[in-house]
């Protein structure tokens, strides 16, 4: 089977700083695949090439058997890659509501023709989205804040938001940069049970970014371990966490 | 009563008259910066652009307002503001965009904007003159008298025949923005690119067809306002680039990326430049019998000479930078 993300020879730089090295990494269809490492080993900028945030070096990456090396974010968006951010973003000066409601299914008032020519369809398709994004919020459990604006909303309800935005389309792969992070445990429990049952019932793969390691344990397998801008390891959690090597690169030598 | 009539004519008419100009270049200055974050310094050379092409076509078919009696200018507008819509759109392609694509600093971008400045003014000099022309080129410029039906009035309120398109089409880019802003997809895209751009993109937006339609917006824009203001003095090269710091000082009073907030602005600086040439000693005369004796009235009581009329809109923004950086409606501070 085709690997839904493969990310082939990757290199990257900044100025001086090879972030990553000929980094290879597959994410099989329907899995929730984790992505772990120390601080600095290149995590996030993997996701930013992947995500088409930052422009790779040399290499490739391709999208269920497509080439998408370097394409924008909003291209990969339309076949379905999403991504979350570390840093929760959101529109400020919306509601959480109208945040999901920026992310249509296929856009139709964004083509210049039908702003001018079809208003009415233009308005059912409103109206479509808007239901969706009722349904999303109620599923995220944010339905109590959804006419709050999305600025003043806590650190996890925005991680929540962040997730929501993924379910507003049909998504393929969906990359989550530290969702975890800053939520409380049970918010984070929410989130988890989330992130299974989409995975479970629509279908969704994920490649999770996480230094929470329960979350790692409960969600993820299999589990890929980047080191120095190159994959270390790759296995179940319990291979993981009994590889020596791991140990070594997280807590220094002689801590085996 | 006839001191009234002047304050009319010299503040409200004269004040809506400029406001209008200013709030219309603010609203384009302040849609750059939400979306691309710079100072566009070639606004008012857009302006002027639009305005150049109007007179163009104004020359070429002279007669063709005649025929549906409104001046041949406001005719051949609509087809100056898709005209500059698309020269904003090349000049992008062209000039700034490479420049984005190379991730460059705000400030570059604005040196840019400059070079484009000069370009913009170079070219038109060398088609159109260094001299005034009018936009009128077969019509009649008309001039209202409006008589108040008062007793003992003689001074009739005077208003012209742009400045009546001025208002009109002021109040419809008003009414067509907050349109196009709050209800259409493709604005509330703006909205959302302005917000936060990376998100933006990862919600699917297409961000480069969006700065792209923001020039068109911005370019036609500036045809409107270059065109109104032409219409109501005569053209010139220089004429819009002469008010593009007044503008700057709009859009920072209203609160840089809001653009009803630049309306806001042009307003507050338009009247606040009339207010301030305004000759006040004209409505006190009619109290000069209850003064005291030793309080001589003076032939001119006003702020600031015509002549440093510039030196308000700095006053302005100098007091509003330090009292109130995020301006009137609150953008952001730059």
């Amino acid at each position: 089977m085709t690997p839904i993300i493969d990310v082939r020879h990757v290199n990257k730089a900044f100025g001086g700083l090879h972030v990553i090295n000929d980094c290879s990494i597959q994410v099989e269809k329907g899995s929730i695949t984790g992505l772990i490492g120390p601080n600095g080993a290149g995590k996030s900028t993997l996701f930013n090439i992947i995500a088409g945030a930052l422009p790779l070096d040399s290499g490739q990456v391709l999208l269920d058997g497509e080439d998408i090396t370097n394409w924008p974010a909003n291209a990969l968006f339309h076949k379905g890659l999403l991504r979350t951010f570390q840093i929760a973003h959101e529109f400020s000066s919306m509601t959480a509501l109208e945040n999901l409601m920026m992310v249509p299914p296929s856009q139709p008032g964004e083509s210049l023709k039908s702003v001018w020519l079809t208003p009415r369809r233009v308005r059912e398709q409103e109206n479509e989205v808007k239901q969706r994004a009722l349904e999303v919020i109620d599923f995220i459990g944010l339905n109590h804040v959804r006419n709050e604006l999305a600025g003043n909303l806590s650190g996890g309800q925005k991680k929540l938001l962040e997730l929501g935005r993924t379910m507003m389309t049909e998504a393929r792969v969906v990359l989550l940069d530290e969702i975890a992070a800053g939520v409380n445990r049970t918010l984070l429990g929410d989130l988890v049970g989330n992130i299974e049952r989409l995975n479970r019932e629509l279908g969704y793969t994920f490649l999770v970014i996480e230094h929470d390691m329960d979350m790692i344990a409960r969600l993820c397998d299999p589990v890929i371990v980047l080191a120095q801008g190159t994959v270390m390891v790759q296995g179940s959690i319990e291979e993981i966490q009994n590889n020596p090597e791991v140990i070594e690169a997280y807590f220094g030598a002689g801590a085996a | 009563m006839n001191e009234l009539v002047f304050f009319i004519n010299n503040v409200v008419i004269a004040g809506s008259v400029t406001g209008s100009i200013y709030a219309i270049g603010a609203v384009g200055i302040t849609l750059v910066f939400s979306i691309m974050r710079f100072a566009h310094f070639a606004h008012a050379d857009m302006m002027t652009f639009g305005a150049f092409m109007v007179l163009l076509l104004t020359t070429l078919f002279p007669q063709a307002g005649q025929a549906i009696g409104v001046p041949t200018a406001i005719v051949m507008l609509p087809l100056a503001i898709v005209l500059t819509a698309l020269l904003a759109v090349i000049i992008d392609r062209t000039f700034y965009r490479p420049l984005r694509a190379h991730g460059v600093k705000p400030i570059v971008m604005v040196i840019a904007s400059l070079g484009v400045t000069l370009i913009l003014q170079g070219l038109i000099r060398l088609f159109a003159g260094t001299g005034g022309q009018s936009l009128y080129v077969d019509d009649r410029k008309e001039i209202f008298r409006l008589a108040l039906p008062i007793e003992g009035v003689r001074m009739p309120v005077v208003i012209t025949e742009p400045q009546l398109y001025l208002f009109a089409l002021t109040i419809l880019a008003v009414i067509g923005l907050h349109f196009f802003l709050s209800r259409t997809r493709l604005g509330k895209a703006m909205r959302a690119m302005s917000d936060n751009p990376d998100l933006a993109r990862a919600s699917g937006i297409n961000t480069n067809m969006i700065v792209a339609v923001t020039w068109m917006l911005v370019g036609g824009l500036a045809a409107i306002a270059g065109t109104l203001l032409a219409m109501d003095v005569t053209f010139k090269p220089d004429l819009s680039f002469h008010i593009l710091l007044p503008i700057f000082a709009a859009a920072i009073v209203g609160g840089v990326g809001q653009p009803f907030g630049a309306i806001a602005g042009g307003f507050v600086v338009g009247f606040a430049e009339t207010l301030a040439v305004f000759n006040w000693s004209v409505l006190l005369r009619p109290f000069r019998d209850n003064l005291p004796t030793w309080l001589e009235l003076p032939g001119n009581l006003a702020f600031v000479g015509t002549e440093y009329k510039i030196v308000v809109p700095f006053f302005i923004l100098v007091a509003i930078l330090v009292w109130r950086p995020t301006g009137i409606f609150k953008g952001k501070v730059i």
